[in-house]
């Protein structure tokens, strides 16, 4: 994997030093930055779209002799790669990042939760750990500043998907089966080790450096009124361009697929497995949170996919993925899987396929964290948005229409 | 197993215990680094660690049985597996999978005969943009035909 430094982008993509958000965050009070973030209103780049003024806040706000920042780098979502991209071009982003998390929400210890599939960055991460560490800007009195100690350590992941939810990646790092758990307490006062912790995605601490160093003012020209600055989107599938691209928020489907280059283009996952699948007729919809929210992994599909392959595929990855504490998601995937089966056999009845469909909207709502409340996304909206294709093997080839 | 193999596993953990601590929190880190060296995390290996950190040795089981990449029975010496979410499938993966299949003699989820190869699947490598992806140990190789994924494997002692 070469570093790729041409890339082009308005908040993370633009030119950064390594330590200059550290320096001009160190000058400035905690509350000062805090502020700061606040009026960027930056939301967590992992899919969520929580505030992280307030989550860093709360944070602040805790009272404890320990806290910690994790960096949540268990990026599994199907069709997502940014993160990668993130922390083997970009570590000096990621890493000043947590450094200024450390100061503001008052952490000695920062943790990288590396996914185990990703094993293979561990030693330049290191290293680049190494070299901050000699620079002063990680250590004791960082780059002079008396009293603010900071460092930072890496965990491998062991590849469990779930392990990307915050409180089973806090299960994970304190030695357990990665099973989420109950909220609240939330990990902002009740995090690792029972410490307030804040866990913010990869790209989030990635965009800080820039806010601290260039303004909220400077951040919220882009994008638009409430989904403020840019997004990294990871683009693949049926392109000519797939990579990771840095947009503004509010840029239409439309357009990112015309900037890949991407022909003949029928569908477009966007959110990765536990996305919605967006049609055609609906190319124009946005990009930001207010109309498709999404943690930047899209995936196209050309005419020429099978979209009930696409669906069977999402399915069995939930199946293998779900960490079978809550019954929704357990045997609600399975279930799912089934009814794909089903159709792909032709021995589906449409009241079971309704049936299945109220049973994904349960499942939303009954599941106990992020993974079994989203896995239904895909089979709700393929099912819907590309319904004559899906039920065509079934019903005479032409689905009932000449 | 032998009593001198089990010693010098014994005293492996021992080493690894007091290197990151006995607390619940290491365990991951401890039976990570097993993994690495044995490829497997032994019977014996699970009694030893939960004894140093104090707790029930099936405690130690039940987070091996919940991570796919640990495991309680041996693999082969070299772990290659392919990317199985939909860039890589709509890249051809479903090719290199019959090839290596073919290649090997085995089943996707076995070990050669000789004991040299476990091929499995894995869920997203995060290399969709260079689909389709595979990974031998840890090392990731991307953009694969059929062909050059069996010449890396012919590569590999």
């Amino acid at each position: 994997m070469n570093k790729n430094k041409n890339r082009q982008g308005k908040v993370i993509f633009s030119e950064y030093l390594r330590g200059d958000g550290i320096k001009k965050a160190i000058s400035l009070k905690r509350e000062e930055i805090l502020l700061e973030l606040k009026t960027s209103k930056l939301k967590g780049r992992g899919g969520a779209g929580f505030p992280t003024s307030t989550k860093w806040m709360l944070t602040a706000a805790s009272i404890s002799d320990e806290k910690y920042i994790i960096c949540n780098a268990d990026e599994g979502e199907p069709g997502t790669f940014k993160d990668r991209v993130l922390l083997v071009e970009y570590p000096e982003l990621v890493m000043d990042g947590m450094v200024i998390a450390g100061y503001t929400i008052g952490a000695k210890k920062g943790i990288i939760y590396l996914r185990g599939e990703y094993e293979y960055l561990l030693k330049s991460l290191q290293d680049y750990l190494n070299e901050m560490r000699k620079d002063n800007l990680l250590g004791k009195d960082i780059l002079g500043k008396v009293g603010f100690e900071f460092d930072i350590e890496i965990f491998l992941g062991s590849g469990a998907y779930v392990c990307g939810e915050e409180t089973a990646l806090i299960e994970s790092l304190e030695g357990n089966r990665g099973e989420a758990r109950n909220r609240p307490p939330y990990p902002v006062n009740t995090g690792y080790n029972g410490k307030p912790t804040s866990v913010n995605n990869v790209e989030t601490l990635a965009t800080i450096p820039h806010i601290v160093l260039k303004g909220a003012e400077w951040f919220l020209n882009v994008g638009t009124d409430n989904s403020s600055g840019s997004k990294l989107f990871s683009v693949s599938g049926d392109c000519a361009k797939p990579g990771v691209y840095e947009l503004p928020w509010g840029t239409t489907i439309n357009e990112l697929l015309n900037l890949v280059e991407a022909k003949n283009t029928k569908a477009v996952q966007i959110g990765g497995a536990s996305g919605f699948c967006i049609p055609k007729s609906q190319f124009d919809r946005k990009l930001s949170y207010e109309d498709i929210s999404t943690g930047g992994s899209v995936i196209i599909f050309n005419e020429s996919r099978n979209m009930l392959k696409v669906l069977k595929n999402f399915m069995e990855f939930f199946v293998e993925e779900s960490c079978g504490q809550c019954t929704p998601c357990r045997i609600g995937n399975v279930k799912l899987l089934e009814g794909v089966e089903m159709i792909e056999k032709g021995e589906h009845t449409f009241t079971y396929l309704n049936k299945l469909k109220d049973l994904g909207k349960t499942m939303q709502v009954a599941s106990k964290c992020g993974l079994g409340q989203s896995s239904p996304n895909s089979f709700i909206s393929i099912l819907e948005n590309f319904k004559d294709e899906v039920l065509n093997y079934s019903n005479g080839g032409n689905n009932g229409r000449i | 197993m032998f009593v001198e193999e089990k010693t010098s596993l014994a005293e492996e953990i021992e080493l690894l215990v007091k290197k990151h601590g006995n607390n619940r929190s290491a365990l991951l880190t401890i039976l990570h680094e097993i993994q690495k060296k044995h490829r497997y995390i032994s019977d014996y290996a699970q009694q030893e660690i939960a004894r140093h950190l104090n707790i029930h040795p099936v405690e130690v089981y039940s987070v091996i049985s919940f991570y796919s990449f640990l495991n309680s029975k041996p693999k082969g010496r070299n772990i290659v597996r392919i990317c199985q979410t939909i860039s890589c499938d709509m890249k051809g993966k479903e090719s290199l999978v019959k090839a290596i299949e073919r290649e090997l003699k085995i089943k996707i989820g076995d070990t050669t005969k000789d004991n040299k190869f476990t091929v499995e699947f894995a869920n997203c490598l995060g290399l969709c943009d260079e689909s389709p992806a595979m990974s031998i140990n840890d090392r990731v190789y991307t953009k694969l035909t059929p062909e050059k994924a069996i010449k890396l494997l012919n590569e590999v002692k």
